[in-house]
């Protein structure tokens, strides 16, 4: 059955979408991811052009962190005061991130942009991933214990400002969250992904927080960056297509729920080198599609030169 | 069903002189009238773009009028065009730079139909003198008008051929060879499969009516095509309220990410 999306102004198949959503709703469950990085490629794919993919990938990472930030809270694992301060950074970088969004847009580079970014961050965070996974599968199988992590202090422990975040059990200065926060931000606006999967890595190796509040503490913080991101695309470039949003949304939902249930009978390091080569993949992809010479060398977009 | 209802009703036009008069364009008869003239209907005047809209079909048809008898001597050939909004369009080109494909160049042109579709009653060079086609505008190449601002390029040619291809691959831009057909020199009729990917706006619809290549008289009409209902609110919200729509897909997309969690909540 066709649909046509009112903004993105065309026409596709809705159960096309409804999968599109599931499928992505179930690696979200199943890894516990916002699942954006794979949406907006995916819209690109399907002929939405990047702006609307953008934007309405924003509106349905806002969807599925709702629900996941409300099961966190019922678990007390989410560090307010910490999100609030990454929130701060991420409302500053996402106003960033819109601006350079525009000015990419009007010189003709947004794609070769957010095909970088996905590129360079899914290619290294992947790669993280896989080691990290693999080294503690490794140490499983040998039987020995997993080693405690040092408390290193480096020049991060000598700025001032500093804060105590009692539900991360840190005393820190609010500066690295706030530019681990921007630089967030900046990336969710270019990539329309709520940035989990650099937000969570960060906040385990740079800010040291612990692994149970940093899942919560990142959905708290991008449900509101992501929302945002949402508002000032909806006002400044009226790119976000509800009907298209609302899809992918009733897709998501069922598939993330399907996905937790399936994650239930894996192993957590399973999983993990399961998601890792996914990102990789991902990476690969759109890296060979930079590489590779393009089928078609003209491109065209509808709308002037700015 | 409609289709046949509407071929029936072509065919009924030439019995039906009354109807004719009505549907003559004006511009034709104001000055000295032609002694052919196209007689001419379309099977719909507007087209609304609803949620489950899927493409749709126009039929253009008509008959020849005439006050004397038929030259015989010239060969009569019908041109059918189907014309969308005209919207600037920025035409790039990648090439390689530090080992990746990226845009270098690009070519702005001013007003370029975002759809464009031709039927001819045959070969169009066969049929379309080309001093009348670079007048009217005609043949697909020509649709295109000006270039928008100084071009920075050697060669704008590869970028308004590369337009026309990709237009064409997308289904937007269509030449039917053999399209319109004529029935005894007097009765013709085109179908147009519009995509699904339209764009709002009036739809410029031109018959061109020939002999050996000369114009002898043309009609104009336009088709309006709008979003309407769901779609048409949606749009004018999100363009005209934009705060008030984002914050209605905000609250969509939480209301959507409560409600999954508490209805799967239940049925646990």
């Amino acid at each position: 059955m066709q649909i046509y999306l009112p903004i993105a102004e065309v026409s596709v198949n809705m159960f096309t979408l409804l999968g599109l959503g599931g499928i992505v709703g179930l690696l979200s469950g199943l890894f516990g991811v916002g699942g954006g990085f794979l949406i907006t490629p995916l819209l690109f794919f399907i002929g939405i052009p990047p702006s609307v993919a953008v934007a309405t990938g924003a509106n349905q990472v806002v969807a599925s962190s709702v629900s996941g930030v409300l099961a966190q809270l019922k678990r007390k694992a989410v560090d307010i005061p910490m999100g609030l301060v990454l929130l701060v950074g991420g409302i500053l970088g996402s106003a960033g991130g819109i601006w350079v969004f525009n000015l990419l847009t009007q010189l003709g580079q947004i794609d070769l942009a957010v095909q970088l970014c996905y590129v360079v961050f899914l290619g290294l965070i992947g790669l993280l991933m896989l080691q990290e996974a693999v080294r503690t599968l490794q140490k499983q199988r040998r039987g020995t214990g997993v080693r405690k992590k040092r408390v290193q202090h480096t020049w991060v422990h000598k700025l001032p400002f500093k804060f105590k975040f009692r539900a991360s059990g840190l005393y820190i200065s609010v500066i690295p969250p706030l530019l681990v926060g921007i630089a967030v931000g900046v990336l969710a606006a270019i990539m329309g992904v709520g940035g989990g999967f650099i937000m969570v890595p960060a906040m385990i190796y740079l800010l040291n927080m612990p692994t149970k509040v940093v899942i919560g503490t990142s959905l708290f913080q991008i449900l509101f960056v992501s929302a945002f991101t949402t508002l000032m695309h909806a006002i400044t470039n009226q790119t976000v297509d509800v009907m298209l949003a609302l899809l992918l949304i009733v897709g998501g939902v069922v598939g993330a729920q399907i996905g937790s249930r399936l994650g239930a009978r894996l192993k957590a390091e399973q999983l993990r080198i399961l998601l890792a080569l996914l990102v990789i993949i991902v990476a690969a992809k759109l890296g060979l599609d930079l590489i590779l010479r393009p089928h078609d060398l003209f491109s065209i977009t509808t709308g002037g030169e700015g | 069903m409609i289709r046949a209802t509407l071929l029936s009703l072509a065919l009924a036009l030439t019995s039906l002189p009354a109807m004719a008069q009505e549907a003559t364009t004006p511009d034709a008869t104001a000055t000295k009238a032609p002694p052919e003239q196209i007689v001419a209907g379309l099977s719909r005047d507007n087209i609304g773009i609803t949620t489950s809209f899927d493409g749709s079909q126009i039929l253009i048809y008509g008959a020849v009028k005439r006050e004397a008898p038929e030259p015989t001597d010239e060969k009569l050939a019908v041109i059918v065009t189907l014309e969308g909004p005209l919207g600037p369009v920025t035409i790039r080109k990648k090439s390689r730079e530090f080992g990746i494909w990226v845009n270098t160049a690009s070519v702005g042109v001013a007003a370029a139909p975002s759809y464009y579709a031709v039927a001819t009653s045959g070969p169009i060079e066969e049929i379309l003198d080309p001093r009348v086609d670079t007048q009217q505008r005609i043949s697909i190449p020509l649709a295109m008008r000006a270039f928008s601002g100084p071009i920075e390029v050697e060669d704008s040619k590869p970028f308004t051929e590369a337009l026309l291809r990709i237009r064409e691959r997308q289904g937007l831009y269509e030449m039917e060879t053999g399209g319109v057909h004529i029935v005894d020199n007097t009765l013709f009729r085109a179908d147009f499969e519009l995509p699904a990917n339209l764009t709002e706006g009036d739809y410029k619809t031109r018959i061109f009516l020939l002999r050996d290549g000369k114009l002898v008289d043309q009609y104009q009409s336009a088709i309006e095509v709008r979003k309407i209902g769901l779609e048409r609110w949606l749009y004018t919200l999100a363009h005209q309220k934009a705060a008030l729509y984002g914050l209605l897909s905000l609250a969509l997309a939480v209301f959507a990410g409560w409600a999954a969690a508490a209805i799967f909540r239940f049925v646990r």
